[in-house]
């Protein structure tokens, strides 16, 4: 196995996807020729033509409603939204329409679309190239919310994606690690399952739960607390719907401290979803009050981001205080 | 005319150094109007100080016409603590409400429909005024497009519709946004009027905008301009337009070069000898490179800035949020 990227291995996993599967379908802005801004599609046009690789006009909820008429009919698209910042024209139609097609048609008509987009900042893209607003849609019943940290479980969980699933997936990608996050990916069909968490680094002092790019940092910040004599569980969650209750609160139990990191805003984020499980099913296990470390409740500045986003060191100091509180 | 070449030049001299400055790590991104400068600066001459622009990401030439001193916004690409908009967006993303000049987003297309209603607004507390959305070819296959038009005839607005058709949305070429023949035949469909103008042309993009202008103010209602052009550049710093589109194609734009042209024009009329373009051309060098030095030695945006402006005034979760901030700063657990 070679050592590959993130962005590889989505492009890895769209190959082979296309490759055993005929009913998949790609489309998206400037993902054919230009093989996608950030090369997610590099190639796929020439291997598999304009009939499967669709370039298409400058218009998320057409991107969108496309693929979800495709769906109906048992294809299985992938439709790129080329920054989760410009996803909102598509709101309507994911939130309205897919989400409820299944349910409002009493299961006649499920609807199989994978949204893919990039998210989350670190790439000093501003207001409107950084954008994580995972929680809009793991609160929206009926869609399924995937957020991978590193190669393998990109690829992994895009092909059970886009294989196993029959629901719609928003697949959200942390394009800041696009390059950075690099491993070996199994060759071939390799599939991760949907709602089963991954421990990161196991510790019995404090529990982490992150996903996406805030995973890796956050492993920093838990290598930089063990030299402090701070021993903390690292989970990454890998879909935050389904949610892996059982790994975290397990994790909690042991521990006795939880303390939870994401780069979307603070106030009513997917953080606040998982303090609220842990106090309704672990509060009796706890040592000390939960942490959430988060963006803060601003809209996603351009020149402070290095200040908005969790870094290492904020990270780091709220494990250690959380792990040593009386 | 003579003040529209200089425009024209400023802007591409500021567009190639801000190319420059983003490859050397001095600013962040840019995206450069190169080859539009006769589309941008046409129109907003033809503009008056009431009337109001709603900009894309693209429109430095609509900015210089519109009086916006360079100074203003090399201290926005700088995100600098002079920056009026705070640093709070990327380069070439600003808003300026002295010059009615609203702040751009990057979502594409929003603001043609904010047009409508700032036009309808300026009519209700009758000023005699225009609305302008400025919008590219990619912008007209959105949502946003299809209402805005359709209620600027609805409503018979006061707004002149500027799309500058550059043949490119990224990397999707003109003919495979939309099957119409032209983007100014769509005004139809809307029961307004449509006009398509070489907007490479500077006298006939002010022409035909000044028209425009005229019937919306006099109640004639609402045109759509689309001005032909070329984005000689990329699309943004962080494009290849090499992976999409030929040399030739681009080559022969080149030819058509608005400034050129407008200068050959002024030459040839013997308004201006080649010395003075000459002139002008080093005049506007020296006025960019003040402007750079200027923004490069004043301070960045303070961290405090990251709370303000979110709303009126901040709830308290956020400013328990800004004393958190504050104290790791001084801490030195971040830094800015
Ligand atoms: C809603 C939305 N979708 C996608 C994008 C990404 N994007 C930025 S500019 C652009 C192309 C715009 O083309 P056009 O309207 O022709 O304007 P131009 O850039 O050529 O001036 C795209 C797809 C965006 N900014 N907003
Ligand atoms: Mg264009």
């Amino acid at each position: 196995m070679t050592q590959v990227t993130l962005i590889q291995a989505i492009n890895q996993g769209l190959r082979q996807a296309m490759k055993t599967d005929p009913d998949v379908v790609l489309m998206g802005e400037d993902i054919g020729v230009n093989g996608g801004v950030f090369r997610a599609t590099d190639g796929l046009y020439k291997e598999f033509g304009e009939a499967r690789v669709i370039d298409t006009p400058l218009s998320e909820n057409g991107i969108v409603g496309m693929a979800i008429g495709m769906a109906l009919y048992g294809l299985k698209p992938v439709a790129e939204i080329q920054f989760m910042d410009f996803i909102y024209p598509a709101f309507d139609q994911i939130v309205n329409e897919a989400a409820k097609f299944r349910y409002r048609s009493g299961g006649q008509f499920p609807c199989h679309v994978v949204i893919r987009t990039p998210f989350g900042g670190g790439i000093r893209g501003g207001l409107y190239h950084s954008q994580s607003t995972e929680q809009l849609f793991a609160s929206t019943p009926g869609l399924k919310v995937v957020i991978p940290s590193t190669p393998a479980d990109a690829k992994g969980l895009l092909l059970t994606a886009i294989h196993d699933e029959e629901d719609p997936v928003i697949f959200l990608e942390p394009k800041r690690i696009y390059r950075t996050a690099t491993g070996e990916v199994p060759e071939g069909d390799h599939r991760i399952p949907f709602g089963k968490a991954r421990v990161v680094k196991e510790g019995s002092d404090v529990t982490v739960v992150s996903y996406g790019a805030m995973v890796p940092q956050s492993l920093q910040a838990v290598n930089a607390v063990e030299k402090m004599g701070v021993h903390a569980e690292l989970i990454d969650l890998r879909t935050l719907v389904p949610l892996d209750y059982e790994t975290v609160l397990r994790s909690v139990e042991k521990t006795g401290r939880a303390v939870i990191v994401h780069e979307a805003s603070k106030f009513a984020g997917f953080g606040a979803e998982l303090s609220a499980i842990i106090s309704e099913r672990a509060l009796y296990h706890l040592k000390a009050p939960i942490l959430r470390i988060a963006g803060y409740d601003t809209p996603f500045p351009y020149a402070l981001e290095n200040l908005y986003l969790p870094s290492v060191d904020r990270i780091a100091r709220g494990i250690e205080r959380t792990a040593t509180a009386t | 005319m003579l003040r529209a070449l200089k425009l024209m030049v400023t802007g591409r001299v500021a567009d190639e150094r801000s190319v420059n400055l983003q490859r050397q790590g001095r600013i962040g991104f840019y995206v450069q109007m190169d080859g539009q400068e006769a589309a941008q600066v046409g129109c907003g001459l033809a503009l008056e100080p009431e009337d109001w622009v709603v900009p894309a990401y693209r429109e430095l030439g609509v900015a210089l016409a519109r009086g916006v001193p360079l100074q203003t916004l090399f201290d926005q690409f700088y995100a600098n603590s002079n920056d009026e908009n705070k640093g709070r967006q990327m380069p070439t993303h600003y808003g300026y409400r002295a010059y009615r000049y609203v702040t751009a987003s990057s979502p594409v297309g929003t603001q043609i429909i904010h047009a409508v209603g700032l036009g309808m607004a300026a009519r209700y507390k009758g000023e005699k005024s225009v609305t302008v959305p400025f919008f590219g070819d990619g912008a007209t296959s959105s949502s946003d497009f299809h209402a805005g038009l359709n209620f600027a005839g609805v409503y018979n607005a006061p707004v002149v519709f500027f799309c500058q058709n550059n043949g490119w949305a990224i990397s999707l070429p003109r003919e495979k946004q939309t099957r119409s023949k032209t983007l100014a035949g769509k005004a139809e469909a809307y029961g307004i009027r449509g006009v398509q103008v070489d907007g490479n042309d500077f006298a006939a993009v002010y022409r035909v905008v000044q028209e425009a202008r005229e019937r919306a103010v006099s109640g004639e209602g609402p045109t759509l301009v689309e001005a032909l052009t070329y984005r000689m550049g990329s699309h943004s710093t962080s494009d290849d337009p090499t992976r999409y589109r030929s040399t030739a194609e681009v080559a022969s734009w080149k030819q058509k070069d608005p400034i050129e042209r407008l200068a050959r024009d002024l030459i040839a009329r013997g308004w201006i000898t080649e010395d003075q373009f000459e002139a002008l051309q080093e005049a506007a060098r020296a006025e960019v490179q003040a402007a750079i030095q200027t923004a490069e030695q004043t301070p960045p945006t303070s961290p405090d800035t990251l709370f303000t402006d979110v709303f009126k005034s901040n709830p308290s979760y956020v400013e328990e949020q800004r004393a958190e901030l504050s104290e790791l700063v001084r801490e030195g657990v971040v830094k800015p």
